[in-house]
């Protein structure tokens, strides 16, 4: 008796630091909490704030849909993979510039999924951003792959200044300034992959082009033997190899000192440069910050609310069961809080309206016990043996009525690939999952901590619910 | 055993009223939203006094917009609904609602759906629906798989899924009447709604029928009908409470709660409510109505 109460003590510690990590973590008004302390000290240096969903924090929500009808089906998942990184890295340098105010863009692949074959998404999240055309230009604008050589013409005249010291400045130059097309693009490239030399292990990325693009390749490799050609991604250059032999069949390599990482990267520009997965705007949405922040607030309130009159009436019909039930939904409500701040859940509108029921759900299997219970104690059990037997019993029914809970909820959640409704799919299948353990490891050990010694008229009182007591339809019924 | 004997009572009622709900949706029809259809949603706030509509509709028309609802949001708010809109056109109009800065403005909301992503949603939603419904029929065969005596397990599987019907008629027939009367719109989370209905109303059900799988086994009456009886007695009070506890959470959602979820809540209560009605006084009665005309049957076998 003494050891369960001491466990049930150890959940209730272990729960009340799990809602100080919930509260603590959380940045007050964007910034790390103030208050110097040796707890919350830990939380100053490791703030992990919810979160938030579009629709709650404001922001752009763009879906593309990519024509992939060109390219082969093999192939389609890496060359969205490819667009997806090509997309992230463009809104990320806006971002660093400071053009875009992105905190952290979300940007996904949505497959074609069931119903929907030949359909690849492309949605794009950008809290923060309220200027939908700025975003649409940064995204949308086709990326360009070329070679250029170096103009044979003499570059223009430098002019050099003398500066007030008295020595002489020589202005910037960009040593690529007057480099020319050749009429090579990414247009002729087949793929673009990366390789390891044998003998250094040193990547290298290793070009094929097309039939097309191999004759250019060739002619332009011949005119400029021991020149430099360099390769533009959108008008940058990103490697400037030199021309060690003429090429024919329309292999090359780009060799560097670059990191596995980086060569992968160079390979992906060149692909999506050779792979145009042509995108175009669905669909678009803006949500005001303001808007936000009062979805925001009002469901907040509408859970504790919610919570608040769940725990009045539990406690009003079942009595010292019910006061259980509260501590151990409290429990339950912030164990599963800090599930989702671990694994950094987007929360949605829907996805709090998917956890508000889940609380719902784990009142239901509360209550389903405690029916059971009274029946046991109807039927002439000790407390304790009723407790045992209740819980016994309804566990079957928690578990079958829980799983048609999370079969629809693992549905919605792969049919609705990418979207908000993910969200709700989401936080109602975790709650689910965490309300049947809470309702069958924490209220069972509270419960038997609580039960207190038989028949007497405090027992029955606490022990009955509604407006009977324990015992007393035992007694009618004999 | 009040329901039982009285089970034809209740399920006239029933059928009475998912046939209204089914001429609802067939006389005003679901109104769909820009989710279904496609379409643009643009919303402003006016910071310093709202004009009147009537100055509205000329801007409207001069950007040839010509299928536009224009609804007046709270005090200061104006949502604007049309088809499609290219966000180029947004700019111009939403600098053209200032009417010409005499009323200056902040643009909330921005929703503009392709009609190929409302049809995509269309198709997704009917599959969802139809993958639901299969997997909750197998599931409950396969949980009550135990229990072939009298009545097969897959016909508490296709009860389940008569009382599934049930639930989510009248919830859409509401929706019907919501939308004919208010202009409410059928949107994602009208789908979803209808979904979370279907898993909670048969975890419902299912507790009903684990009790009646329970008592059989225990063999607590002499006649199939009586055990249902008893059943629904052990088990009405926690069926009631249950959901009572989840419509609260609910009526907190739809009080309280966000704009965007106040249907989503609504529709969620209606179905919880129905749900809930359809586990106790739906699915046990047809149940029992299945096992006494398969009794009948065997009766007529023997005679033969």
């Amino acid at each position: 008796m003494w050891k369960k109460r001491i466990w049930a003590l150890i959940v209730v510690i272990i729960g009340l630091a799990l809602g100080l990590y919930v509260y603590k973590s959380e940045p007050v008004n964007g910034h790390a909490p103030a208050k110097p302390a040796i707890l919350t000290g830990f939380f100053n240096r490791h703030p992990n704030p919810f979160k938030l969903g579009l629709d709650l924090s404001g922001g752009t929500h763009l879906v593309y849909e990519a024509d992939v009808s060109k390219i082969p089906s093999g192939q389609v998942s890496s060359s969205m993979e490819v667009l997806r990184n090509v997309v992230e890295a463009r809104v990320n340098s806006k971002a660093v510039s400071g053009v875009l105010g992105v905190l952290e863009p979300l940007i996904q692949i949505k497959e074609g999924g069931i119903g929907a074959a030949g359909s690849e998404q492309l949605i794009v999240d950008l809290p923060g951003v309220t200027d939908v055309t700025q975003a649409e230009d940064t995204i949308g604008q086709t990326p360009t792959l070329d070679f250029r050589i170096k103009s044979d013409k003499e570059a223009a005249p430098i002019n050099a200044t003398v500066g007030p010291d008295g020595k002489v400045v020589l202005p910037e130059v960009d040593p690529y300034a007057n480099y020319v097309s050749t009429g090579l693009t990414g247009r002729y490239l087949k793929t673009a992959a990366v390789q390891f030399d044998q003998n250094t292990g040193s990547p290298y990325v290793a070009l094929t082009f097309d039939a097309d693009g191999a004759q250019l390749f060739d002619a332009v490799t011949k005119a400029n033997l021991g020149k430099t050609v360099a390769i533009f991604l959108d008008n940058k250059v990103i490697s400037a190899p030199t021309v060690q032999s003429e090429i024919t069949g329309g292999q090359a390599i780009i060799t560097g000192s670059f990191s596995p990482q980086q060569a992968k990267a160079l390979a992906d520009s060149l692909s999506y440069g050779a792979l145009p997965v042509p995108i175009h705007l669905l669909s678009s949405e803006l949500i005001g910050p303001s808007l936000g922040a009062a979805a925001m607030h009002d469901g907040v309130k509408a859970g504790i609310i919610g919570f608040l009159v769940i725990a009045l009436f539990l406690i009003l019909w079942y009595r010292l069961p019910g006061v259980v039930a509260v501590v151990a939904l409290g429990l339950y409500v912030v164990m599963t809080l800090a599930i989702f701040k671990l694994l950094h859940v987007t929360l949605s509108s829907a996805a709090i309206a998917g956890f508000i029921i889940s609380i719902g759900v784990a009142v239901d299997a509360n209550v389903l016990i405690f029916e059971r219970i009274k029946e046991e104690l109807h039927g002439g059990r000790t407390t304790s043996d009723a407790i045992t037997a209740g819980f016994d019993r309804a566990w079957l029914s928690i578990r079958d009525s829980n799983i048609s809970t999370m079969i629809t909820a693992v549905i919605l959640f792969s049919i609705f690939g990418g979207t908000f409704v993910r969200g709700f799919a989401i936080t109602l299948l975790l709650g689910v999952l965490v309300s049947m353990l809470s309702a069958i490891l924490i209220t069972r050990l509270f419960l038997r901590s609580v039960a207190t010694k038989d028949g007497t008229r405090a027992t029955n009182f606490l022990f009955g619910s509604g407006f009977s007591s324990a015992k007393s339809k035992a007694v009618l019924k004999k | 055993m009040f329901i039982i004997k009285n089970k034809f009572v209740f399920l006239t009622i029933s059928a009475f009223i998912v046939l209204g709900s089914i001429v609802a949706i067939l006389v005003y029809g679901l109104r769909l939203g820009i989710d279904f259809k496609g379409g643009t949603l643009l919303e402003v706030n006016y910071t310093n006094g709202r004009p009147e509509t009537s100055l509205i509709a000329p801007v409207l028309a001069s950007h040839k917009i010509s299928d536009a609802i224009v609804q007046n949001v709270g005090e200061s708010g104006l949502s604007i609904k049309s088809s499609p809109l290219l966000d180029t056109e947004r700019v111009v109009l939403v600098n053209d609602l200032s009417l010409g800065g005499k009323y200056p403005l902040t643009q909330t909301t921005f929703n503009s759906i392709g009609p190929s992503v409302g049809h995509e949603l269309t198709q997704k939603a009917i599959v969802a629906i139809i993958i639901v419904v299969i997997a909750i029929v197998l599931y409950i065969a396969f949980a009550f798989r135990g229990v072939s005596e009298p009545v097969s397990s897959w016909k508490y599987g296709f009860i389940a899924i008569a009382t599934l019907v049930h639930d989510v008629a009248i919830p859409s027939g509401v929706f019907a009447l919501l939308g004919h009367f208010h202009g409410a719109e059928v949107d994602t989370l009208f789908v979803v709604a209808l979904l979370t209905v279907l898993g909670i109303s048969v975890s419902d059900t299912i507790v009903v029928f684990d009790r009646i799988r329970e008592n059989l086994k225990n063999r607590i009456a002499p006649t199939f009908s009586e055990t249902v009886g008893r059943s629904l007695n052990q088990t009405f009070v926690r069926s009631i409470n249950t959901s009572l506890t989840v419509i609260l959470v609910l009526l907190s959602l739809y009080l309280f709660g966000p704009s965007t979820t106040k249907n989503f809540a609504l529709v969620l209560i209606v179905g919880m409510f129905f749900g809930t009605y359809s586990s106790i006084f739906v699915a046990s009665p047809l149940l029992v109505i299945v096992e006494q005309s398969q009794a009948k049957k065997a009766l007529k076998h023997k005679k033969k």
